[in-house]
């Protein structure tokens, strides 16, 4: 028992309420910054479960970048959205009801949580703790040796998904970042 | 007289700092928390804040769109030609050992390698999907002022 | 029941955030709210993998340099699982990626209809298909 889990609720807690308000508002710059708020949330649990290099970066690219282009792209299309119709409403609230009752049944077959000698935590996870420790003498964030060296054809994959995401957005906006007023 | 002149000021000094920082998060990522993708949105961000400061243009003229095409296309380049050359040595892709073989410092050489890849892609790219959302021109219709 | 919920209390939360996530993609016909609710569900995926990971008494995964260099790292010393974070540290990355492909879809629709309303949407296509004769 430790003072931590006390902010975890909190953080918990704030999540639940950020998400509901996201729901419920209608104003889309709200809506957009409770998401950037949501995401600097998300970055403090994720500091409190040990995942350092996971905050980072979603505090820099969640919390940051994605606001910045949820409010570029507000700007150039809407700034409120339309009302719920009620047919709608209760169609996603059944489908949300019947996939979270799906996995609240399916909870009972994950380990509990923050358990040693759950499956994924005695797999191949916790064994690059040690291979790091042999193979690399002079890299102690294993993090940062997973993603490069042992996983590195995957991070390779995220490099190209990202070149991908970069050239279609070019192509679809424009190559030369300004719209060409003659097209139009 | 231009307007927000505490801005621009704050942003002057900002600016070094956040590329520093991003460097340093770069570079020290094998010992603390940080690494190549966290530095290039750092990075990207400085020359975001440049450009909502001092205007698109000043930012275009400092980092032009092609440059950032360009960087863009190396990073993923770099990226894969360093597992091309473990190919040339006959070992598996991105098998980093053969960078310098009898030394357990191949590893550290092979992750900066490919790092600094990473971070040219994410860097553009971000700075790429910027340009691309801010050179259009927002239609306001009179209702939202 | 009661001891398998009070053990497994943070993916209850974590199933309740995913939901929040797929009701705003589904019930708002806004595309920009849409993709937020992307977003949503997005990070609480993030959220479970990082909370699997998670060992109690465990400290990051981040090795102290001068053992290592001397070789006489602690053997008993628990960690957490590193390999979560690495899965979810590009998949963050990809994720804004790919939203921001998506808003420029959006853009573009906005440019094309007038409208990012969804029943809107169909309904111009709807009226132009009448105009075709099809």
């Amino acid at each position: 028992m430790d003072v931590t889990q006390y902010f975890d609720y909190a953080l918990m807690a704030m999540l639940l309420a950020v998400g509901v308000a996201i729901i419920r508002l209608r104003n889309l710059f709200a809506v957009v910054m409770l998401t950037g708020v949501y995401s600097l949330l998300s970055a403090a649990w994720f500091t409190s479960l040990d995942a350092l290099d996971v905050g980072f970066t979603e505090a820099a690219v969640g919390a940051g970048i994605s606001t910045v282009l949820l409010l570029a792209a507000m700007l150039l299309t809407s700034r409120e959205c339309d009302k719920v119709t009620a047919s709608r409403h209760w169609a996603a609230l059944a489908v949300c009801v019947a996939a979270g009752a799906a996995l609240f049944y399916a909870l009972p077959d994950m380990a509990p949580y923050g358990a040693a000698d759950s499956p994924a935590n005695t797999g191949p996870g916790m064994e690059y703790m040690t291979r790091t420790a042999e193979d690399m003498k002079n890299i102690p964030n294993v993090v940062t040796a997973v993603l490069g060296s042992y996983r590195g054809f995957d991070t390779m994959g995220e490099v190209f998904v990202v070149f991908a995401a970069g050239v279609g957005v070019a192509l679809l906006l424009g190559l030369s970042g300004r719209r060409r007023e003659e097209d139009q | 007289m231009s307007p927000h002149l505490i801005l621009r000021v704050v942003a002057k000094l900002l600016i070094p700092l956040i590329l520093v920082f991003g460097f340093y998060v770069h570079f020290h990522a094998k010992y603390a928390p940080g690494g190549a993708f966290q530095a290039g949105v750092i990075l990207a961000s400085a020359l975001i804040l440049y450009a909502l400061i001092y205007g698109m243009d000043a930012a275009r003229k400092a980092v032009p769109p092609w440059a950032a095409r360009v960087v863009l296309a190396l990073g993923a380049f770099i990226f894969a030609a360093v597992g091309f050359v473990s190919f040339f040595f006959g070992e598996n892709f991105l098998d980093f050992n053969v960078l310098l073989p009898t030394d357990y410092r191949g590893q550290y050489l092979g992750i900066l390698l490919v790092e600094i890849g990473v971070l040219m892609t994410v860097t553009a790219v971000i700075i790429a999907i910027f340009y691309a959302f801010a050179g259009r021109t927002p239609e306001i219709t009179d209702e939202d002022w | 029941m009661i001891e398998m919920l009070s053990e497994r209390f943070v993916y209850v939360v974590i199933i309740i955030l995913m939901m929040t996530g797929l009701y705003a993609l589904i019930a708002t016909g806004n595309l920009v709210k849409r993709m937020v609710g992307l977003t949503i569900f997005q990070t609480s995926v993030f959220l479970l993998y990082i909370t699997v990971g998670k060992v109690f008494g465990g400290v990051p995964p981040i090795l102290n340099y001068d053992d290592l260099k001397a070789g006489t790292l602690d053997p008993n010393q628990l960690y957490s699982n590193p390999l979560p974070h690495v899965l979810i540290l590009t998949a963050i990355v990809v994720g804004v990626a790919t939203l921001a492909m998506g808003l420029a879809l959006v853009v573009r629709i906005r440019e094309a209809y007038g409208t990012i309303e969804d029943d809107a949407i169909s309904e111009a296509d709807y009226s132009l298909e009448l105009e075709k004769g099809v």
